[in-house]
């Protein structure tokens, strides 16, 4: 039995100054007319500077939903922020005024969305729409606006950036519509960099591209950034740490090695069990049955157990507590220790 | 865009030459005797008979004789000249009379409507599901349930006869101020949809994913909605206003019968109703070039206001 290798450094190592962003313990809710749906159960993850954290769920999971409690962008009602705090630089923003929080959006922290031609106003010339910000927020000239949009469209690398600021969305290929998004994105040269699954409606290829991209700007603009994905095989190239969400709540969180070697939640044992692979011939493809929760009845215990291998009668009596891997990584599931020596083996 | 433009008006000629066919087949086709129509009451003459017989073409008979004539009517249409109606007068001229009058009362329709109906709309959509959103809804939906024929005369007996509030009825030659009443009633209904196709749109688009894009930007509430969720929301409405002012233009018989207005619509009615059939053909022609046009310019500003519309 091969011991899952330690990691010298801890997963996530704090400055001085305390951690760049940090969600302490937050909950969100839904109030609908059918009901509460309990989108966020006590999700803490942080971000030190220029690091990269990719947050990995399925889709109703709540990674894209904390992702706009961050960027104070939900849609309130029906989402409302029951609890928990989300530190930027040790300032909790929930406690902020909505102009406070107005001056931290795209200047501090920027998102990019999944589906860049409904993100990107369909009527506005793309230079236009990056250059907004710059004079909206900077106050700087149309003409300088102008300059400065091609520059940035330069920076995310859209071929002769300067002839096609005057282009519409609907005019880019998928791939390049991306680029503009980002290129909106880094007007104000943000601190933190959201991706919210920036890659989904993407070809294969156009994927590796913009995630090279990605991965390229955060290095060279000394960006952190947490990307959000329901796709494994994206993440590994890009991200130092994975935090992955199941109903709402973060179930696993350790470095990348470590967890690809060895995950230590079933659900992440699940996940990567279930991607195809080219060096193992002739194995049917594990698939990890039964379906996402609904969030207006989650089940009691573990959220996880009806779904689980693993599962005993603590499961569906108890909540599991985040359990404390030694090498810094965490698993919210009453036997980490077990899953995590099975995936080893 | 220019070949779209060439192409619709070859297309508007077509249009043009099949509606006023089908209009003047209708109009003669069940009159008996057009002579004694034109003299009314009076007897006819032998030899009035005969002169008109010849300057009519009359004498030809059966579908050749009808093309004659409708052929006759066509060239001195492309000459400019309406004909004269079977009172006599230049339809030119009773045109030229009546178009000013209803493209003013055109034009006060509109204004109320893009006054209040857009800007109720746009509040409307903002603040979805509200106070002011459930009483707009009662209300518009009240006005279009209403017929004009039902709304104009009730307007007139309150407004102009009991509390004397605007003038009853326009007269001859009907200032501004006359006309006040009927645009409103005639503004009303295309305000009515105007709200509530702009409340819909706003509140539509305020859900995009642009706007949440435009959020994350920092850009303040009142620019989001005033710059990127209204150009957006316009585009249906600006389309639904362009056709409404076409409508307009071309004469409100019921509005302009009701309040006495010497409009477009006005003169059409009186014309079906005193079976004055150069006279109707004469504004019908007219009206359809007014329609075709006010079409085509919508689609061309739809092109404008959307990107993404191209016509090739």
């Amino acid at each position: 039995m091969t011991q899952p290798t330690v990691v010298p450094t801890p997963a996530s190592p704090t400055p001085p100054g305390g951690h760049l962003l940090e969600v302490r313990d937050l909950h969100v809710e839904f109030r609908t007319r059918e009901g509460v749906a309990k989108v966020i159960n006590g999700v803490s993850y942080h971000l030190d500077p220029g690091e990269s954290l990719a947050v990995l769920g399925e889709s109703g999971s709540g990674k894209s939903v904390t992702a706009q409690a961050i960027m104070g962008i939900l849609d309130t009602p029906p989402a409302h922020v029951r609890s928990g705090q989300i530190l930027y630089r040790g300032r909790d923003l929930l406690t902020q005024s909505e102009e406070q929080r107005r001056q931290v959006r795209g200047k501090e922290i920027a998102m990019i969305f999944q589906d860049a031609l409904s993100a990107l106003n369909p009527v506005f010339p793309v230079g236009w729409q990056i250059g907004e910000t710059l004079r909206q927020r900077e106050g700087m000239s149309r003409a300088d606006a102008r300059r400065r949009a091609a520059e940035l469209m330069d920076l995310v690398k859209i071929p002769a950036a300067a002839k096609r600021l005057g282009d519409y969305p609907h005019q880019f290929s998928g791939g390049m519509r991306q680029r503009v998004m980002i290129a909106v994105a880094l007007a104000l040269n943000p601190k933190v960099l959201i991706a919210d699954e920036p890659t989904t409606a993407l070809d294969v290829t156009v994927q590796a591209q913009i995630m090279d991209l990605l991965a390229e700007l955060r290095r060279d603009l000394d960006m952190a950034m947490i990307l959000i994905t329901h796709d494994l095989g994206v993440v590994a190239g890009v991200a130092d740490r994975i935090a992955v969400m199941y109903a709402g709540r973060i179930v696993e969180h350790a470095d990348v090695r470590p967890l690809y070697r060895a995950p230590a939640h079933p659900y992440t044992k699940g996940l990567l069990e279930s991607i195809p692979r080219l060096d193992v011939r002739g194995q049917a493809l594990s698939t990890i049955k039964g379906l996402p929760p609904n969030l207006m009845r989650i089940p009691s215990g573990c959220p996880f157990h009806p779904r689980c291998p693993y599962a005993q009668q603590v499961c569906v009596d108890e909540v599991p507590h985040d359990l404390v891997l030694g090498d810094g990584r965490t698993s919210a599931c009453h036997f980490a220790q077990e899953v995590r020596d099975d995936s080893a083996r | 865009m220019f070949r779209f433009i060439l192409r619709r008006l070859l297309q508007m000629v077509l249009a043009f030459f099949g509606t006023t066919l089908i209009v003047y087949a209708l109009m003669f086709a069940g009159q008996g005797d057009p002579i004694q129509a034109l003299a009314g009451e009076r007897p006819v003459t032998a030899a009035q008979r005969a002169y008109l017989t010849e300057k009519y073409h009359l004498d030809a008979t059966g579908v050749g004789g009808f093309f004659y004539r409708y052929f006759d009517y066509l060239k001195n249409l492309l000459r400019g000249d309406l004909g004269q109606s079977l009172t006599g007068r230049q339809i030119g001229d009773i045109l030229a009379a009546a178009w000013p009058v209803t493209v003013k009362l055109a034009l006060i329709a509109m204004a109320v409507t893009v006054v209040f109906g857009v800007t109720a709309g746009v509040i409307a959509g903002i603040r979805r599901a509200g106070v002011f959103d459930n009483s707009t809804l009662v209300l518009t939906l009240l006005v279009l349930g209403i017929p004009t024929i039902v709304l104009a005369p009730l307007a007139q007996y309150f407004l102009g006869v009991k509390w004397q509030l605007f003038p009853p009825t326009a007269g001859a030659e009907p200032d501004l101020y006359a006309l006040l009443l009927p645009g409103i009633v005639l503004g009303s209904l295309s305000l009515a949809t105007a709200l509530r196709l702009t409340r819909t749109s706003v509140a539509e688009n305020l859900r995009a994913d642009y706007v949440r894009t435009a959020r994350s930007k920092g850009l303040v509430k009142r620019r989001i909605v005033s710059v990127h969720v209204l150009r957006n929301s316009l585009i249906p409405v600006v389309t639904f206003l362009g056709v409404e002012l076409g409508n307009l233009m071309s004469g409100a018989i019921i509005t302009e019968g009701v309040f006495n207005i010497p409009g477009v619509g006005f003169n059409l009615f009186r014309g079906i109703r005193t079976e004055d059939g150069p006279l109707v053909v004469g504004i019908v022609s007219v009206l359809v070039v007014v329609y075709l046009v006010s079409n085509l310019v919508v689609d061309v500003l739809y092109a404008v206001l959307d990107p993404r519309i191209r016509y090739e």
